[in-house]
């Protein structure tokens, strides 16, 4: 990587590439028949063929989880509030501070507040439990907003969250919003959804929604779809405010009551994680007419095109100047160390599944930037529009597939050669066990990934698993201690 | 985080704040997984299942295998029979277990799903089982998922072909980790007793690198095995909450004598089991346990005037918790709150937990608290109402060890944070010195944390 690529992350797209047909389909031989529609071979079917963002095949070995769980990571960084689960222990027990979302002030965000239905509340209806549980928290933690989570159970027995969330607010003098999460309504992206119904409901002046044109501070952005981890909505706001943006407020990472009510005030919403927040986004525009821009700042490449994007928007050329001299100033701090790492990684091949298709297009060019190709790619959630992204930027043969299940996964891996797979908690031992290196892009993660630092710690995390001491034993002997015994193990 | 625990206790009846506890569904998943060639299914959203496979993810560091029969509304409303039939078929054509292990959910159960019934009208291919356990959440806890899995595999698979009994011990472990099944399985082998444990997670959930992903690694209690678990001459059941139900009904079904033992952690609960089977099955004990015994004796002599008079809180699953207070009393440690999430009075008994430990400590010369289907934040509130030396407990505890800036030891279910402690018993004679090991080493290592220079000791 010399330094004349520095130009590549000056906000061109670089990545434009014409598709070459090659007629390599996917062979059917251990997949489901109805899964074969969900995966494709680039090169080998049109783009648009691709089948996503439909129900899981009953009996199968799914890594998507469900509505609460959807609504549950998008709401949990509102630092200040009282986030109470209503339902059996289970939901609130696996949600429990599961989030690596960083605060700058209250905790209370990382407690698990659950009002532990029983199966006499199943029967005779949890309402009063519920009401109880609110008025004890809110007398213990003093806040002023409560989340009042559905689950599965609850919306099948059918209490009635709005009406007790209505009464506990009038008797509080707070805000306490139902979230309609019941676990089987839908899949994670349906409790995106609902979460930013909540988070609609929260921000909503008093008098109803208007457009909000006069005294808005001109160059004032929401940040959406940044949920803090490790930070990472800090290092972001830090270069926004070098360029000359304030952020009015981040939904949801580091927020809190007070700020999130101020968020019809801003001119604009940038937006990460667009899995979570596009709704937002589109409703927030025809609500207070606030314009959206998709950004993001994952990677060196993204990160330079979406500073310049958003000083595009604004269209002050000293913004640009400043927006420029940032990007210039800041890839060239990283440069040595990136290619420290290209160089040892170059050549490598790595196999990404992960949540929504949005990070899955950026990891796609964050591994390019580090010499690293990537040979299968899939998400839980992304909708049609990014699998085509996804299709475009791939090279020829990459697997590309929706919903995957761990034998798909493993298959894959093997097949195209992965020497690292990027993923969530539950890929993790997965990877392990077929001696290819891991690294966790997912929301319970404590090193931010975002911008240029994030480049770096990007560029780090994969270079010290893939470059482990540990694969020595783990790849060659298999863990055994006689090499030849495994000598079937496909080379790496 | 929990600066806002406040030090005065109020009763409070809307729930649970910092469970000590979780749900069933996850203890099924995890007893299922200790059968071989069994495919877990949680019938229900799909959520459930991806949080349980996950958090079972984090605790042991493996992959975790299940299906679901991914519940959307219109299974909710008409039912999910069409849902499990369909999983039924798929699961026994994809991944070829030679069983599948279905749980219900909260929601399954609300809904009133009738699993034997659409059990029973699926097409499960020649050869192959399907059984089933009922574990709403809304029940008990994941110690209750986990006892109730294990009846469901008694129910399906234990058969008494045989007039006599043969000499061989039915070993129900309880919620253990697959290091504490291995040590178990040591201890009854260096005794020469033929043994069938079921569920075994061992081989399952600490299997070894080998460069392949097994679906089902070698591990796992043989169906065959659990079948002829009903020709045994006795059962022994480890943890009154995990284990008892499943012996008693494999004792009423297959006529096989039920004891039910604490879980063997400490020097005195791996006594009572060695000599359980000693006075079944053989004569004499092995110079080699003996000889392990005389090691544990040997440690806490060495080390007990680091433990005297110390005070402990203890928290997790209730079978571990009666192990573990009676392990710390001989220690000459004082347990002074010892609470669990899991509620006493849904199985069989009630509310023996706290009587048991309570007894215990009456026995020792000491008073403490003690709760069932308690939750962190009164625990929490205990420890600030009377400051403790050490807290012993899951991941969860870190909180409340950072809040009151207390020594912690981590032991039970789940431990999130950390890794390796999976694979090493605290069971047994050696469990017990690993134990040693661990608490001595936490106090001390807060001691020279805390030492002043000139107070800083060498040897301690």
């Amino acid at each position: 990587m010399q330094l004349m690529k520095i130009s590549n992350w000056l906000c061109e797209d670089f990545f434009r590439r014409d598709v070459i047909n090659v007629s390599t389909a996917v062979p059917n031989d251990n997949l489901i028949m109805e899964r074969q529609s969900s995966i494709q071979v680039k090169g080998g079917q049109r783009k648009n063929q691709l089948k996503c963002d439909v129900e899981s095949i009953a009996g199968c070995v799914s890594q998507r989880a469900c509505v609460y769980c959807g609504a549950r990571v998008v709401l949990n960084p509102v630092t200040d509030a009282i986030h109470l689960v209503h339902g059996p222990i289970g939901c609130a027990s696996y949600t429990w501070d599961i989030r690596g979302s960083l605060s700058s002030g209250s905790e209370l965000y990382r407690n698990s507040f659950c009002t532990d239905l029983k199966e006499n509340d199943i029967i005779f209806g949890g309402e009063k439990k519920l009401a109880r549980a609110i008025d004890e928290l809110v007398e213990k933690y003093e806040s002023e907003l409560v989340f009042v989570y559905s689950t599965c159970v609850v919306g099948v027995i059918g209490d009635d969250l709005e009406a007790v969330c209505k009464t506990a607010a009038h008797k509080h003098g707070i805000q306490v919003l139902p979230v309609q999460s019941s676990g089987f309504i839908g899949n994670k992206s349906a409790g995106y959804r609902a979460a930013c119904d909540a988070l609609l409901r929260l921000i909503e002046p008093p008098g109803g929604a208007r457009p909000i044109n006069s005294r808005r501070p001109v160059k004032s952005v929401n940040y959406l779809g940044d949920f803090n981890l490790a930070g990472e909505a800090w290092i972001i706001k830090d270069y926004l405010k070098r360029i000359g943006v304030e952020v009015n407020v981040v939904f949801t990472g580091d927020s809190n009551y007070r700020d999130l009510k101020k968020a019809p005030e801003a001119s604009l919403n940038i937006m990460q994680c667009a899995g979570s927040m596009s709704y937002m986004a589109r409703r927030m525009e025809e609500l207070y007419s606030i314009p959206s821009l998709q950004i993001s700042f994952l990677g060196l490449e993204d990160t330079a095109a979406s500073l310049c994007k958003i000083a595009d928007f604004f269209g002050e050329p000293e913004m640009m100047r400043r927006a420029k001299e940032l990007i210039k100033e800041e890839t060239i701090a990283v440069q040595p160390e990136m290619e420290r790492y290209h160089e040892k990684l170059a050549g490598k091949k790595a196999a990404i599944y992960v949540g929504g298709g949005f990070k899955a297009i950026s990891l796609i060019k964050q591994f390019r930037e580090i010499g690293i190709n990537v040979v299968m790619v899939g998400t839980q959630t992304g909708q049609e529009e990014e699998y085509q992204t996804l299709h475009d930027i791939s090279d020829d043969g990459t697997v590309i597939l929706d919903d995957a299940n761990p034998s798909e996964l493993e298959r894959f891996m093997t097949e195209k050669g992965a020497h690292l797979l990027v993923g969530g908690v539950k890929e993790r031992p997965l990877a392990y066990k077929l001696g290819v290196a891991f690294i966790d892009h997912n929301h319970d993660r404590k090193h931010p990934l975002s911008g240029y630092v994030g480049a770096v710690n990007f560029a780090r995390e994969v270079y010290s698993t893939v470059c482990s001491p540990v694969w020595k034993y783990a790849r060659e002997t298999g863990g055994g201690l006689y090499a030849a015994e495994n000598s079937e193990l496909p080379e790496r | 985080m929990l600066d806002c625990t406040p030090k005065e206790i109020i009763k409070r009846s809307g729930g649970m704040i910092n469970p000590a506890k979780t749900c069933q569904p996850i203890g099924a998943m995890y007893a299922a997984l200790g059968i071989h060639n069994c495919l877990p299914h949680s019938h229900g959203s799909q959520g459930c299942c991806a949080y349980h496979r996950s958090h079972l993810t984090r605790h042991f560091r493996e992959p975790v295998m299940a299906t679901s029969s991914s519940f959307t509304e219109g299974a909710s409303v008409f039912g999910g029979g069409g849902n499990l039939k369909t999983a039924i078929k798929n699961v026994f054509s994809i991944y070829n277990p030679d069983v599948m292990a279905v749980h219900t959910t909260c929601l399954s159960e609300t809904i009133g799903d009738d699993l034997p019934s659409i059990i029973k009208g699926a097409e499960v291919p020649e050869g192959k089982l399907v059984i089933h356990a009922s574990t709403p959440s809304y029940q008990g806890s994941h110690i209750t998922g986990f006892s109730n899995m294990v009846k469901g595999m008694v129910t399906y698979l234990a058969k008494a072909t045989r007039d006599e009994k043969k000499e061989q011990v039915n070993i129900i472990p309880g919620f253990v980790n697959p290091g504490d099944m291995r040590e178990i399985k040591r201890l009854a082998g260096e005794l020469g007793v033929r043994l069938i444990m079921f569920p075994d997670t061992s081989g399952v959930l600490d299997s070894p690198m080998t460069g392949k992903f097994n679906m089902f690694p070698v591990g796992g209690a043989k169906v065959e095995d659990i079948r002829d678990s009903g020709n045994s001459k006795l059962t022994i059941a480890l943890g009154y909450y995990a284990s008892s139900d499943s012996a008693h009904l494999l004792e009423r079904n297959c006529q096989v004598p039920a004891i039910t033992l604490k879980t063997p952690i400490g020097i005195k609960a791996t006594d009572d089991f060695l000599m359980t089977l000693r006075s079944k099955f053989v004569q004499e004990i092995p110079n080699q346990l003996e000889e392990e015994r005389g090691q544990l004796v040997d440690v806490i002599t060495d080390n007990h005037h680091h433990f005297y008079g110390k005070k402990v809180a203890l928290f997790g699953d209730p079978d571990i918790l009666t192990g573990l207070t009676e392990f710390i009393l001989s220690l000459g440690m004082q347990p002074v709150h010892v609470l669990t999430g899991t509620p006493a009075g849904t199985l069989t008994g009630s509310g023996i937990f706290e009587k048991e430990i309570k007894e215990m400590l009456a026995a020792a010369g000491h008073e403490g608290r003690v709760k069932a289907a308690g939750d962190l934040f009164e625990l929490h509130q205990w420890i600030k109402n009377e400051p403790v030396d050490l807290l012993m407990g899951n991941t969860y505890g870190k909180y409340i060890a950072r809040a009151e800036d207390l020594p912690f030891v981590r032991v039970g279910f789940p431990i999130l944070d950390r890794g390796v402690h999976s694979y090493l018993p605290i069971v047994g004679y050696r469990g017990a010195m690993r134990l040693v090991e661990m608490i001595s080493d936490t106090l001390l290592d807060r001691q020279d944390r805390d030492a002043a220079d000139e107070d800083l000791e060498l040897v301690m």
